[in-house]
């Protein structure tokens, strides 16, 4: 099974490649200032959220703020509209599921990967910013890396539990949304966690640990080994259930579509 | 059966298709797990086939032919990969290409030359081939410049164009024919059939879905007949469309047995789509009923009342109404009389008829 799994991929790994290419080429087909806008947008909302909080936070005089925010903002920001359209995959591609057979998994997985293309173009910024604030990179920058590949598994996997849900329930499109507010709020992308009294809510948010390990690598400390071990864990897991359930309910999906 | 040689491209085996038509649908969190709970979640079972199994060599051009709603299009989806069997299995050797519905994979906003990129993928051609085979699409789409115009400014005629020529770049071992050989115009037309004929030619299988007896007698060599998802007949193309002539003839002799079989009846659920031949039967055991209808109108004209809230239930009967009303040469004086009371009614009726007319049943008076 798992080697005829891997044909059917092989068979139709061009597909994937070209409905990746697709998405980022349409996103911003008819803007002005096209794929500009994945630099343009994290630094707008940087200099929006930095005007607002550093006054309204008492953020003291530390300087590195501004990049505090986009490490944050630029991850959250992937999960989120990721998250959003592999949810939206299935349904949007009704017409073509109806008519020929491909492997459905491709759409959510194509979504997730362009969202992961424009993420890493958009990280130009967060080196730009860091080069302007003067933050010297370390060894520890190396380990970003892994931050950012259990980032990938996160939002694979809840892209496809996601995905499987949509179709048989639309509301999931208005319920993620307020999901995704809470999981905004508890991911520290604008505030230091030494001042909230209640972690235990951060258990809660995969994200968090991820963004954390993420900051460690670029402000030069040490990696948060339990930080990694739950985000580890909450991102394998999401991956293996999101499968488990996409398999069982795919048969299903042209039912309801 | 004709052969022993293993040469089967197609092998349809024992296979169902179940569809669970919810009662009320329910497609949102809320509902489904009130309904969960309170042991609401009811199904009506649909077997859109039932136990088909037929093999196809290489080379055979298979027709299949039935009336709307016995299951054809299920059984191609299930040939095709889209629809999984809920029993039953099927193995298919060599390449399918579907000519279903062209040009409805493209994606608007996409230029036809991105389009052709997109749709060959999707078909699942290599990236090398497609580049190698785009001028050839091109041109025989005949669609010259507009190529690097999005397709949503395409004519429903410039879109099928591409989506045929992409569609038929290769040369399948399977081809799956829904009613397509209509694509484009006069001119287009002629060459798509001179292709499809090119393909015949070099022993391609084919899978050819159509209403058209004609065309079916023309292009297939073999024909199954499907009625309400069961397999009634198998065999070479005359005799099967001989059967199928006698089928379809039969249906079509009786509208006005039929429409007036129906009446006052308890209405059929609509959930189950029945066929003209099985309205038929019924109305032939009980022709009575109609005549009895009428007595009793005569007698209390409050019982149009009724009959109108029964027509809603079931449209299509109006006409029958009306042709009862015509038929019936012995009416009297005083059943003009009450016909005329009732008059106003049957234009409800119509009305209520138009909305949800049968398609599936002729119509004449």
């Amino acid at each position: 099974m798992m080697s005829n799994a891997i044909r059917n991929f092989n068979k139709y790994k061009y597909l994937l490649f070209e409905l990746i290419k697709k998405e980022i080429k349409l996103k911003y087909r008819r803007s002005f200032l096209g794929i500009l806008w994945t630099l343009l947008e994290p630094i707008l909302t940087t200099i929006v959220l930095t005007l607002v909080f550093t006054r309204m936070l008492d953020w003291g005089k530390s300087s590195d703020y501004p990049v505090y925010i986009l490490t944050g903002r630029l991850l959250y920001s992937f999960f989120s509209s990721s998250t959003k359209s592999a949810m939206k995959a299935i349904r949007s591609n009704a017409t073509m599921i109806k008519k020929v057979y491909v492997p459905k998994y491709i759409y959510p997985v194509s979504s997730v990967c362009s969202g992961y293309v424009t993420f890493l173009i958009s990280m130009i910024v967060l080196l730009g910013a860091a080069f302007i604030f003067k933050i010297k990179p370390t060894v520890h920058l190396l380990t970003a890396v892994i931050p950012l590949v259990l980032l990938f598994v996160l939002a694979l996997g809840v892209g496809l539990i996601l995905a499987t849900m949509a179709v048989f329930f639309r509301d999931m499109e208005y319920l993620w949304g307020v999901i995704l507010m809470l999981v905004m709020y508890t991911s520290a992308i604008f505030y230091k966690t030494e001042k909230v009294d209640s972690k235990w809510i951060f258990y809660f948010n995969p994200l968090y640990f991820i963004i954390v390990n993420f900051r460690n690598a670029f402000f030069g400390h040490p990696m948060d080994m339990q930080a990694l071990a739950i985000a580890a864990a909450y991102s394998f897991g999401a991956l293996i259930i999101g499968i488990i359930l996409f398999y069982k309910k795919q048969d299903k999906f042209i039912l309801n579509i | 059966m004709e052969d022993i040689v293993n040469n089967k491209v197609v092998k349809v085996n024992h296979i169902s298709m179940k569809f669970n038509l919810m009662e009320k649908r329910v497609d949102n969190l809320k509902e489904y797990i009130i309904k969960f709970f309170k042991n609401e979640l009811r199904y009506q079972e649909f077997w859109a086939l039932k136990d088909i199994t037929f093999t196809l060599a290489k080379g055979e051009r298979l027709g299949i032919l039935g009336l709307n709603g016995a299951g054809k299009s299920t059984l191609l989806k299930i040939i095709a990969g889209v629809l999984k069997p809920t029993e039953g299995t099927i193995s298919i050797k060599g390449r399918i290409v579907p000519l279903l519905e062209l040009g409805a994979g493209f994606d608007a906003q996409y230029t036809g030359a991105e389009n052709i990129y997109l749709y060959g993928a999707v078909l699942g051609y290599t990236r090398d081939f497609i580049r190698e085979k785009y001028d050839e699409i091109v041109e025989f789409s005949e669609l010259g410049d507009f190529i690097h115009v999005p397709v949503k400014n395409y004519s429903s005629g410039m879109k099928a164009r591409l989506g045929f020529s992409i569609a038929t770049i290769v040369d399948p071992e399977i081809l799956i024919l829904d009613e397509v050989l209509s694509v484009g115009d006069a001119k287009f037309r002629k060459k798509s059939e001179k292709k499809i004929m090119d393909m015949f030619d070099k022993g391609v299988t084919v899978l050819f879905v159509s209403h058209s007896l004609e065309q079916v007698k023309r292009l297939c060599d073999r024909a199954i007949i499907l009625e309400k998802g069961c397999l009634i007949a198998d065999g070479p193309i005359d005799e099967v469309s001989k059967l199928y002539e006698a089928l379809v003839g039969e249906t079509e002799k009786k509208p006005k047995k039929k429409k007036k079989k129906k009446k006052k009846k308890k209405p059929v659920p609509k959930d189950i789509p029945e066929t003209n031949v099985q309205k038929e039967a019924v109305a032939q055991d009980e022709p009575e009923t109609t005549k009895k209808q009428e007595a009793a109108a005569q007698d209390e004209p409050e019982t149009t009342e009724k009959q109108e809230a029964a027509v809603q239930d079931a449209p299509t009967t109006n006409e029958q109404q009306k042709a009862d009303v015509h038929d019936a040469p012995e009416t009297s004086e005083q059943q003009k009389a009450d016909v005329q009371d009732v008059s106003e009614t049957t234009e409800k009726q119509e009305a209520a008829a138009q909305e949800g007319r049968d398609n599936s049943e002729p119509e004449q008076i």
